[in-house]
C-alpha cells in the first residue's frame, strides 16, 4: 500500500513540529524517517498511523483519503518505542488481542485465532516464550512480541517507532538485519522513525532526513551520505569536518587567502565547506588549502584520527582528520589538509 | 530454589544501608506498644468469657443484627465507592477542566472533616424536612434513621480511600498502551475493559479494601444519621460502647474481638485477590 504525505502541518501551541511536509511512499518500501530529536519524524509517523491529527494537509493510502479513518479503521501495524505491550497478558495473548477485539462478521474461532499468532510467533521466532509475561522477557524478546502483535491484524502498513532504541549494541544489529528480512517476506510498506543514521542507512531503501519539522533530504542511503543536499544533511548524517569560508566572485576564500578550491556554484558570501574525514589526505602544509597545528592523534581500533587546530578569520576550529596507517604525525607540527571529496554550501543552504 | 529460601530465612542481609539493627528494633517496639498490646490486651480481655458465655453473647439477635449491618453496608459502601471513586479518578486524572485543583482538593474533605460533623451535615441534609429528604420523601424513600442513612454516612467517608489510591496509578499508566490498542483495531470500551482496567485493578482493590475498613470502624458520622434502633439501625461499633456503658466489658471485647477477625478474614481475602491481580501481570521490577 502506497503512501502520500500531501502538505502535513502541524503546531503546537508556538512550536511547529511539521511544517508542510510532502512525502511519498511507494509500495513494499521501507523508508527511514531520520533526524535530531525535535525534527517532528514521530509527529509524521503517529499522524500516518491516525493517532494524532494534522492541522492541514492530507494522508493517502493507496490514493484514498486516511484522515477521515480513525486508527482502528486504517488497519496499521505500530511498534512502539517502549514496546507498551500489555503487561497483564501473556504473550500469546498479546498477539491475540488485535484478533479478539474484533467484533460480528470478522470475529474469528478460537481455533483460527490461536492457529494464526502460533504462526506469526513462530515468524518472529519467540514461540517458546508464549506463555511467558512481558515483565519476564529481555528487551529483544519484547520487542519481537511488540511487531508479533502489530503484525496480527495483517497489516499492509507497518510503522516503526524507533524499534531498536531501548536495547542495546550487539542486539539492535541482530534485531535489525532480521526486521529488513521480515519486510521482504511480508506484503507491507513500512516506515520506521530513527535517530540513529547506521540504522537507517543500513536498513532503509530510501532515507528521509528530517530536521526542524521539514524534510531536508529523501535519497538511498548512498545518495544521503555521498550527496547530501544540505549543510545540515552533510553534519548529521556520517562525520564532517567544516570550515568556515566565503565565497567572492565566484571563488572559495578562507580570510582574506584564496584557496585553490571549486566553490561549486555557492552563493556569494558566507559559506561552510563540509568533507568527511577520510575523504582528506594530509599533505606539506605549504602546498595544501588548509593547515594546522596537529593537538592529539588518537587510535581506536583500525582507525587513526587527529586533531588539527586550523587558523580562520573568527579566530580558530578544531577539526578532525584521518591518518594514514604508517604516517607518524607529531604533535604540535604543522600539517597540511587536501579535501578529495568535498562540498560548498552558501550560509543559506 | 533452595537457596532463595535459605536467603530469605537469613535474618540479615549485607547491606550498604547502615542501621538496620536500630531501625528495626524501634519498628518493631514501636509496633507492639501501638498495635500489638491494645490488641492482646482485647483478646485477653476476651478469653475471660467461657465459650458457652462467648456463644450466648455471639448468638443475641441484636449482635448478630449489628455485625450484620456493619459488614453489609460496610462491603455496599466499598463497593459503590469503588465504583464512582473509579469514576471520579478517570475524570480527575484523564480530562482538564476549571478548577480541577479545587476539585481535586474536595476529595479530600471526608478525610479532614471530624466524622461527627459529617454525620450532622448528613443528618439534617437527609432527615425527612432536610433539602434531600424532602424529596425523597415523597417518594417513600427514607434515608435517615435506617440502614440506608448509614450507607450514606460509609460511602461519604470511604470516597477518598479509592480515589487516592487509584489516582496515581492510573496517572502512571503509559498512554501508549491505549494507543496501541486503539491501532490494533479495539474500541474505546474493549481499550478500557481490557487494557486500562486490568492494570489497575490491584490499585481497585486496595482503594476497595481501605473503604471497607475505614466503614467497618467508623462510629462518629454514623450514630448521627442512623437513629440506632436496635435491630433496625444499630452498628456494631455503637453496640460496643453501649455494652461498656453498661459495665459488660466482657460482652464488649467479645463482639469487638468478633469484628477484628472478621475483618481480618476479610482484608485477607481482599489482599490475596490483589496478589492473583497483580501476578498475573507478572512482577513488576
Amino acid at each position: 500500500m502506497s503512501i502520500d504525505v500531501v502538505n502535513i502541518t502541524k503546531t503546537y501551541k508556538a512550536f511547529t513540529a511539521l511544517d508542510a511536509v510532502n512525502l511519498h511512499i511507494p509500495t513494499g518500501e521501507l523508508v527511514a524517517l531520520l533526524g535530531p530529536s525535535g525534527s517532528g519524524k514521530t509527529t509524521l509517523l503517529r499522524i500516518i498511523a491516525g493517532l494524532e491529527w494534522p492541522d492541514s494537509g492530507e494522508i493517502r493510502f493507496d490514493g484514498a483519503d486516511a484522515l477521515n479513518r480513525s486508527v482502528g479503521e486504517r488497519n496499521v501495524g505500530f511498534v512502539f518505542q517502549h514496546y507498551a505491550l500489555f503487561r497483564h497478558m501473556s504473550v500469546f495473548e498479546n498477539v491475540a488481542f488485535g484478533l479478539r477485539v474484533r467484533k460480528g462478521a470478522d470475529k474469528l474461532p478460537e481455533a483460527a485465532i490461536r492457529a494464526k499468532v502460533n504462526e506469526l510467533l513462530a515468524l518472529v521466532q519467540i514461540d517458546w516464550l508464549a506463555e511467558r509475561y512481558p515483565a519476564q522477557l529481555s528487551g529483544g524478546q519484547r520487542q519481537r512480541v511488540a511487531l508479533a502483535r502489530a503484525l496480527a491484524i495483517s497489516p499492509r502498513i507497518l510503522l516503526l517507532d524507533e524499534p531498536f532504541g531501548a536495547l542495546d549494541a550487539k542486539v539492535r544489529k541482530e534485531l535489525r538485519r532480521w526486521l529488513r528480512q521480515l519486510h521482504e517476506e511480508l506484503p507491507v510498506t513500512s516506515v520506521l522513525v530513527t535517530h540513529d543514521q547506521e540504522e537507517a542507512l543500513e536498513l532503509a531503501d530510501r532515507v528521509v532526513v528530517m530536521g526542524k519539522g521539514r524534510i531536508e533530504q529523501i535519497g538511498t542511503p548512498g545518495e544521503v551520505y555521498d550527496t547530501p543536499a544540505t549543510a545540515f544533511v552533510h553534519d548529521f548524517i556520517g562525520e564532517s569536518l567544516s570550515l568556515p569560508a566565503d565565497v567572492r566572485g565566484g571563488r572559495l576564500f578562507l580570510g582574506e587567502r584564496a584557496i585553490a578550491l571549486d566553490s561549486q556554484g555557492a552563493s556569494e558570501g558566507p559559506a561552510r565547506l563540509l568533507a568527511r574525514p577520510h575523504e582528506v589526505d594530509l599533505a606539506d602544509p605549504a602546498q595544501a588549502p588548509f593547515f594546522g597545528k596537529v593537538l592529539a592523534v588518537r587510535t581506536f581500533g583500525p582507525i587513526r584520527r587527529a586533531d588539527i587546530q586550523i587558523v580562520v578569520p573568527s579566530g580558530h576550529v578544531v577539526v578532525e582528520a584521518a591518518v594514514p596507517f604508517g604516517e607518524g604525525l607529531e604533535i604540535g607540527s604543522q600539517v597540511g589538509l587536501v579535501p578529495r571529496r568535498y562540498r560548498v554550501f552558501g550560509a543559506k543552504a | 530454589m533452595a537457596t532463595a529460601t535459605a536467603s530469605r530465612l537469613t535474618f540479615r542481609k549485607p547491606s550498604v544501608i547502615p542501621g538496620f539493627g536500630l531501625t528495626f528494633g524501634l519498628t518493631l517496639t514501636w509496633l507492639c506498644l501501638i498495635v500489638l498490646l491494645p490488641l492482646s490486651a482485647l483478646f485477653l480481655k476476651t478469653s475471660e468469657l467461657s465459650f458457652d458465655r462467648l456463644l450466648v453473647i455471639m448468638s443475641n439477635a441484636r449482635t448478630l443484627h449489628a455485625l450484620q449491618i456493619s459488614f453489609g453496608l460496610s462491603l455496599a459502601a466499598a463497593a459503590i465507592n469503588l465504583v464512582f471513586g473509579g469514576l471520579v479518578v478517570w475524570v480527575l486524572v484523564r480530562y482538564d477542566f476549571p478548577f480541577k485543583r479545587v476539585v481535586d482538593a474536595i476529595i479530600d474533605i471526608p478525610f479532614a472533616l471530624p466524622t461527627a460533623v459529617a454525620g450532622i451535615a448528613l443528618t439534617t441534609l437527609y432527615a425527612e424536612n432536610g433539602w434531600i429528604g424532602s424529596l425523597l420523601a415523597p417518594l417513600g424513600i427514607q434515608v435517615s434513621f435506617t440502614p440506608l442513612g448509614i450507607l450514606v454516612a460509609l460511602v461519604f467517608i470511604g470516597l477518598p480511600f479509592v480515589v487516592r489510591t487509584v489516582q496515581p496509578v492510573l496517572a502512571d499508566l503509559d498512554a501508549e498502551l491505549e494507543d496501541a490498542a486503539a491501532s490494533l483495531g479495539a474500541t474505546r470500551g474493549q481499550t478500557i475493559w481490557r487494557v486500562v482496567l486490568p492494570s489497575i485493578w490491584p490499585a481497585l482493590l486496595t482503594g476497595f479494601a481501605m473503604a471497607f475498613a475505614r466503614a467497618v470502624g467508623e462510629y462518629g458520622s454514623v450514630i448521627f444519621i442512623a437513629g440506632n434502633l436496635p435491630g433496625v439501625s444499630e452498628i456494631a461499633p455503637l453496640l460496643i460502647v453501649i455494652r461498656l456503658e453498661e459495665f459488660r466489658y466482657a460482652d464488649a471485647t467479645a463482639i469487638a474481638s468478633v469484628m477484628l477477625l472478621a475483618s481480618f478474614v476479610l482484608l485477607f481475602i481482599i489482599n490475596r485477590l490483589q496478589h492473583w491481580a497483580e501476578s498475573r501481570g507478572g512482577r513488576e521490577r
